[in-house]
């Protein structure tokens, strides 16, 4: 390693104040960041000082999500094989699945660091490290067949037109990823909807509708048993179908401190508990399915631990996350049973409840300043 | 029953006037920049559309429609007056804003004040004229419809304006390039949110 850091020191000058290169010098600063520890130092001004930064945060993601990763590029394998009604080996159906999903990735990656080291040169700003969520949470949300250059129109747009108009990381209001989702989802429906899309290269006479769709149309006796749907070998988008290895994430985000718990658990009881007075109503087959099932069909759990969770796009006060998170979870069954139009509301809940996030905090913050307020009076009086 | 409350849910969510239909735009994009400013005008439009859509459909079935004179008597029966609904729905939206005004100038200065040129101007919302001539054109069955339609329009029109104002005022701390700060910017959070509003598209109650 030292040989590196030496290369980088050396041509260092050349992209600092008044060295030939300098207008590359946030592309510059990103690698050289990428590879070693900064060591600048504040000159003034007192700080508290705490080891995680905005790069470790986004790595945690990262690394929280790979155990979803894994299991989709196997399950991606393990669905084809399943509809050609062939059996192989654990590793020819990973292989396939990672065939299937590494060009997803690369595209998104591609274009989203594309984007963001042009919008960080023209800015002259440091390079931020919030792409690399984005990056990996895009694929995630995909079927395993989706056209590769909808992947980069839809990552191109959500970069653009959800983050950096609004300033890059940590500045935007929507969820980048989902926006990238939500633009596939209503410009090119028949991508990302209906039976045919959700195994790779699927064979013809197999019935490849997810959970969501067989419930949508009545078809309980069709779907995959508990096991099946908590382990993941059902199909659907690449990341969504493990709930087990969500959870697995899911613990780790919380423990490190990245993942709000209180988002997490208010959106699960949000989606029980409308899912169980559905169950009461029960005015058609659907509603009157086990009301745990909406927790293990199509993306809501991945959906809630890593797509709500997002803490930028979410409400910033406690009281705010839990309203937050419990909307999410009503409005997710609300369309999911209500609208026949959409069969996943997940996605869609998680937009709408980002758009309002920020007015939920104003009336908790205000809320709170009025009873301050009138304890100041009382005490005054 | 079941009717009145489908054409308010509908109304609010699914043909919110403005991520449905883009209008009102200007006093939207003019007045959203606080959430204490923009909710006086939220209520204030949402308050206005519920008694001017009620008035207007009065006037509409015993007016304007074609045979709606026959109350008078029976000569009456092919009298088409609609050629003059613009002209009155207008004049009673002028006249009920007249009196809003009148109430928030009364009532909450500061409010007045903020609120400025909008508040009379209230009075060319397209949203408001929009909601009488939309009641026109769906030809609701009774007054009750009528009524549930205008109190929708008004609260999803106020919900827009809020959680648009809500979002402008965080975004106060944003890096915003310097070319879209101000009404660019404010046009595409609009188109977002409207993606977010498609949730709804579909839904039938």
């Amino acid at each position: 390693m030292n040989f590196l850091r030496k290369y980088i020191d050396k041509i260092k000058p050349n992209f600092q104040e008044g060295g030939k290169l300098k207008m590359f010098h946030s592309t510059f600063d990103a690698f050289e960041t990428f590879l070693f520890v900064p060591n600048d130092v504040t000159k003034k001004g007192s700080h508290i000082r705490d080891s995680i930064d905005l790069k470790r945060t986004m790595i945690f993601v990262v690394i929280a999500l790979v155990p979803a990763l894994l299991f989709g590029i196997y399950n991606v394998g393990y669905q084809h094989f399943l509809s050609h009604g062939e059996s192989v080996g654990f590793w020819q159906m990973f292989f396939y699945g990672f065939m299937k999903v590494l060009p997803i990735i690369v595209v998104s990656y591609v274009v989203s660091l594309t984007i963001e080291f042009a919008a960080a040169q023209i800015k002259g700003h440091p390079l931020n490290e919030g792409v690399l969520v984005t990056g990996i949470l895009i694929p995630m949300i995909m079927p395993p067949d989706i056209p590769l250059w909808m992947v980069a129109v839809a990552t191109a747009f959500s970069i653009i037109f959800a983050k950096e108009v609004f300033g890059g990381t940590g500045m935007n209001f929507l969820n980048p990823a989902l926006v990238a989702r939500a633009f596939i989802f209503f410009a090119y429906p028949s991508a990302i909807s209906g039976d045919k899309v959700w195994i790779a290269e699927k064979a013809d006479a197999f019935s490849g509708a997810t959970s969501l769709a067989q419930a949508s149309a009545h078809e309980f006796d069709k779907i995959a048993s508990v096991q099946d749907l908590m382990i993941g070998f059902v199909p659907g988008s690449i990341g969504e179908t493990s709930k087990i290895a969500i959870l697995i994430g899911a613990v780790f985000l919380v423990f490190v401190g990245v993942g709000s718990l209180r988002i997490i658990l208010s959106s699960i009881v949000g989606l029980l508990s409308t899912a169980l007075l559905f169950n009461v109503i029960g005015l058609n087959p659907y509603m009157d399915m086990p009301f745990y099932y909406h927790l293990l069909f199509g993306g809501f759990l991945f959906g809630a631990v890593f797509m709500a969770t997002d803490p930028v796009s979410a409400s910033q006060t406690a009281k705010g996350k839990i309203i937050y998170g419990f909307l999410i979870g009503v409005i997710t069954v609300l369309i999911r049973v209500v609208n026949p139009a959409y069969p996943e509301g997940t996605m869609l809940a998680i937009l709408l409840m980002n758009v309002f996030a920020p007015l939920i905090d104003y009336y908790v913050v205000d809320a709170n300043v009025k009873r301050r307020l009138k304890r100041v009076k009382v005490s005054n009086n | 029953m079941e009717n009145i409350i489908s054409i308010f849910v509908r109304s609010i969510f699914v043909d919110n006037m403005i991520f449905a239909f883009f209008l009102g735009m200007c006093s939207y994009l003019a007045v959203s920049k606080t959430v204490k400013v923009s909710m006086g005008l939220g209520i204030a439009v949402a308050f206005v559309l519920t008694i001017t859509v009620p008035i207007n459909y009065l006037l509409e079935e015993f007016l304007l429609k074609e045979g709606a004179l026959v109350w008078l008597g029976e000569e009456y029966a092919n009298t088409d007056l609609s050629f003059l609904s613009f002209i009155m729905f207008i004049a009673v939206i002028a006249s009920m804003v007249q009196l809003v005004e009148m109430v928030v100038e009364k009532f909450s200065p500061a409010l007045y004040n903020s609120l400025g040129i909008f508040l009379p101007l209230i009075a060319v919302n397209c949203a408001i004229l929009g909601g009488s001539l939309f009641m026109q054109e769906r030809d609701y069955a009774n007054i009750a419809e009528a009524t549930a339609f205008g109190l929708g329009s008004g609260i999803g029109w106020l919900l827009a304006i809020v959680a648009i104002a809500a979002i402008r005022e965080k975004l106060k701390y944003s890096n915003i390039p310097a070319p879209l700060r101000g009404i660019g910017i404010t046009f595409i959070i609009t188109g977002l949110m409207a993606i977010a509003f498609m949730s709804f598209l579909g839904i039938k109650l």
